[in-house]
């Protein structure tokens, strides 16, 4: 009789959280107990955008999605990824679009580059200017 | 009939600028001087016209007429007064009205203030000024009237978009167009002195204000911008490099190198085509951020095809502006000679290398703002630039620059050498590598870039403060108080940003009421969570008290609130500030168990990011009130001497 009375419990709970749909991100909002995994895990969730939102990274968003992203990282994290392999893995899913640190790839090169070129760009105008006053002097 | 009142005002002061511009045109064109005395007039009238039609936009606002179909999009009768106030600017058609009011006023403030500058570079100038107001007159009346009525009248208005309800926000668009508008006198002086071939040290002192107003505008719309967004999104970041937050940091970012250059251009006639450059791109960059944020284009680069013609109005104004000034850049600067040269070691060196710096950062800013959007548009791909990116990128440049802004103000002009400068600055370099060493040796979690930024900031407070040494302090004159406490309010926010990155501690729970949340040297209880309700909302406020160390016990309550109007949640966040650090709570989901999701941060010496940001606006309002009031001075002298011979 008591089995059968935990069994319909057990039906009853299943079935309500079958009605929401959605699968359960126990580390959602629920921090890693190694401090130092906590931290690579927060790192690399602030870093990863929030597909639902607008400009937000799934650290700092309340949408569900963001959750269940956020769950799937610490869990990762846990079980002894590294946040790459964590990342290679969300970009093989949802593209490049969810990395707010753009992979170099022939699509990304002139970002990268980019900076580089300023640099350059500004130490030949300063070289310029002040070596015609060395000429003249 | 104030809606009809404000629309006509709009048109009369749109036919005033055409008038200003074609007095203006001809005049010089044609060498009429007899045009030159009208202009003056015509501009100040404009000013005051365009304010009225502001003005009566405030009034409709103020007496929620719901016949104003702008109204009735952002605003509802049941909505705290000031915010009906700055509903009035909250809104697309409402910003830009504000904005061409507040350059139709600068425009008059020339015509009645300005009387150094040659009169037919001044008359070129206010041309020009009223050509960049007919863009955004014709914008507003063909594609945004602000004025349109609404038939039926519905019963209520929609309300404000619930984040733009804080105070905070309430001011912080004007604050950022006070800026931008600045930077359109800067760039009308340019035009005017290209076009007069006057280029010198009379244009830069006439201009120097402007660009000084504008940049502290810029800098407390930034730092407002940021805090804002720091206490009202309850994620407890102050800088994301969200697109929007880029688009007003580029134009502060050109303003401060124009800021740097046009005090050579005044003080020694040197970088002449450059700061004629710089004020074309400072213009140009406000104007892209205006176009960024008002487009739509950052949602998505397909949003901006929702309301095509909109967007392609602003791109269009946008290509006609930028181009152009470049096109007139490129004709007129064979004309502007280079100025007076210098040495690499000497004011203006370091000056060169401060402007070189800041273009280089606006130039990784601006490539990695606008890449995903070029992106997305060619190969339909998307892409995120974030903090990784620009940190990495920027952040080296960044701390070059502070370096050199350590250096430059103990530098002579013209010619000073290295082993002096040494010299001057060993105890600031003997202070910098002391706290590196003790950083190293004492912390654990910092990355470089905070550690060299610490480092260097501990230095910079000190060598900021150097120009002050030994010199008779109530004789030096505002602007060198002025500079000193920019600068120095630099390395405070420089060590609020290092600090705020390597020391937050961040603790998440979910606690029931009854509950103690312990974080570093805080001990939280959780007593109860109860509803409240304000004039336009209700919410769910949880009840905390909080303790550092043995101290007193404080109360907080940070909220869930929800808005009737709107549908919408937004977390309003419980902050505790104390002298070493900030500690933030926040209230998310409760579970259907009676626990509460509670996050909560405690961020050492974060205030000082904002504080930083407050003195460089300060500085630059001693800069400003000095350089005027030497002006004024110098001004009156002149008419004394002139009577007395």
């Amino acid at each position: 009789m008591r089995y059968l009375v935990f069994f319909i419990f057990l039906t009853a709970a299943w079935s309500a959280a079958a009605q929401t749909g959605l699968p359960p991100a126990p580390y959602a909002n629920q921090q890693l107990a190694d401090p130092a995994k906590e931290a690579a895990a927060s790192e690399l969730m602030e870093e990863l955008r929030c597909l639902k939102c607008q400009s937000q990274s799934i650290a700092d968003s309340n949408a569900p999605m963001a959750g269940d992203m956020r769950s799937q990282v610490r869990e990762r994290i846990a079980a002894g990824e590294t946040p790459e392999q964590i990342r290679n893995w969300l970009i093989d899913r949802y593209g490049n679009w969810v990395t707010y640190d753009p992979p170099v790839t022939p699509m990304t090169w002139p970002l990268w580059i980019a900076p580089i070129f300023m640099l350059i760009a500004a130490a030949w105008l300063a070289r310029g200017r002040f070596r015609r006053k060395k000429d003249k002097s | 009939m104030i809606a009809e009142a404000g629309l006509i005002a709009l048109w009369l002061a749109a036919g005033l600028a055409l008038l200003q511009f074609a007095l203006g045109a001809v005049g010089v064109r044609f060498g009429r001087e007899d045009y030159y005395a009208a202009i003056r007039p015509v501009a100040v009238a404009q000013g005051a016209l365009v304010a009225i039609s502001f003005l009566l936009l405030i009034v409709l606002f103020l007496r929620s007429d719901m016949s104003v179909a702008l109204v009735v999009k952002n605003s509802a009768s049941v909505k705290p007064l000031l915010y009906k106030f700055a509903g009035t600017w909250g809104n697309h058609e409402g910003s830009m009205l504000l904005w061409v009011t507040v350059m139709g006023m600068a425009g008059a403030c020339i015509a009645l203030f300005e009387r150094s500058l040659k009169v037919k570079t001044l008359v070129t100038t206010l041309a020009a000024q009223a050509f960049i107001s007919l863009g955004f007159y014709a914008f507003l009346l063909v594609s945004s009237n602000p004025f349109e009525r609404m038939f039926p009248v519905p019963p209520d208005g929609q309300g404000l978009n619930p984040l733009l309800q804080d105070p905070g926000l309430a001011f912080h668009p004007p604050t950022l167009y006070f800026g931008y508008v600045g930077l359109s006198v800067a760039f009308s002086f340019a035009v005017g002195a290209m076009i007069t071939s006057d280029v010198g040290p009379a244009f830069a002192r006439a201009m120097r204000p402007w660009v000084l107003g504008a940049w502290i505008f810029l800098t407390l719309g930034i730092t407002a911008g940021s805090y804002w967004a720091y206490y009202e999104l309850g994620w407890g970041g102050w800088w994301f490099w969200d697109p929007v937050e880029n688009a007003s940091l580029m134009p502060w970012l050109a303003a401060t190198a124009l800021l740097h250059s046009v005090t050579v251009l005044a003080t020694r006639d040197g970088l002449r085509a450059w700061t004629v450059m710089l004020a074309v791109v400072a213009f140009s960059m406000s104007m892209i951020g205006t176009f960024l944020v008002r487009s739509g284009i950052l949602t998505s680069v397909h949003a901006f095809a929702v309301d095509p013609e909109r967007g392609s109005f602003i791109l269009a104004l946008l290509a006609i502006y930028i181009g152009g000034a470049m096109a007139l850049f490129a004709l007129r600067v064979g004309t502007v000679k280079e100025g007076t040269r210098f040495e690499l070691v000497s004011r203006e060196g370091a000056l060169v290398a401060n402007n070189l710096l800041l273009s280089a950062i606006l130039g990784i800013v601006f490539v990695g703002t606008l890449y995903p959007l070029v992106v997305e548009a060619l190969t339909n791909e998307k892409l995120s630039v974030g903090p990784p990116y620009f940190n990495l990128a920027s952040g080296p440049v960044a701390l070059i620059l502070v370096a050199i802004m350590a250096v430059g103000p103990l530098l002579r002009w013209r010619r000073d050498s290295a082993k002096t400068l040494l010299n001057r600055i060993s105890i600031p370099i003997v202070i910098t590598a002391g706290a590196l060493f003790l950083l190293v040796l004492l912390t654990t979690s910092m990355s470089v870039l905070s550690l060299l930024g610490m480092a260097l900031a501990a230095g910079i407070a000190v060598a900021s403060l150097a120009p002050l040494w030994k010199r008779n302090l109530r004789r030096t004159p505002l602007h060198t108080y002025g500079m000193v406490i920019a600068h120095f309010g630099i390395a405070v926010a420089l060590v609020g940003m290092a600090s705020e990155s390597s020391f937050t501690e961040e603790r998440l729970v979910a606690a029931k009421p009854g509950d103690e949340i312990t974080l570093n040297k805080w001990k939280l209880k959780f007593e109860a969570i109860e509803p409240v309700a304000g004039p336009n909302w209700t919410a769910l406020e949880a009840r905390m008290t909080v303790q550092y160390e043995n101290g007193n016990i404080t109360e907080i309550a940070p909220q869930n609130r929800m808005f009737a109007s709107a549908q919408t949640q937004t977390s309003e966040a419980a902050l505790l500030t104390r002298w070493n650090g900030q500690l933030y709570v926040v209230l998310g989901d409760g579970d259907a168990e009676g626990r509460w999701q509670i996050r909560t941060w405690w961020k050492p010496f974060v205030t000082l990011i904002w504080y930083g940001g407050i003195l460089v606006a300060l500085g630059g309002t001693l800069a400003l009130v000095g350089r005027l009031r030497r002006k004024y001075l110098q001004r009156k002298q002149k008419e004394y001497a002139e009577l007395v011979l």
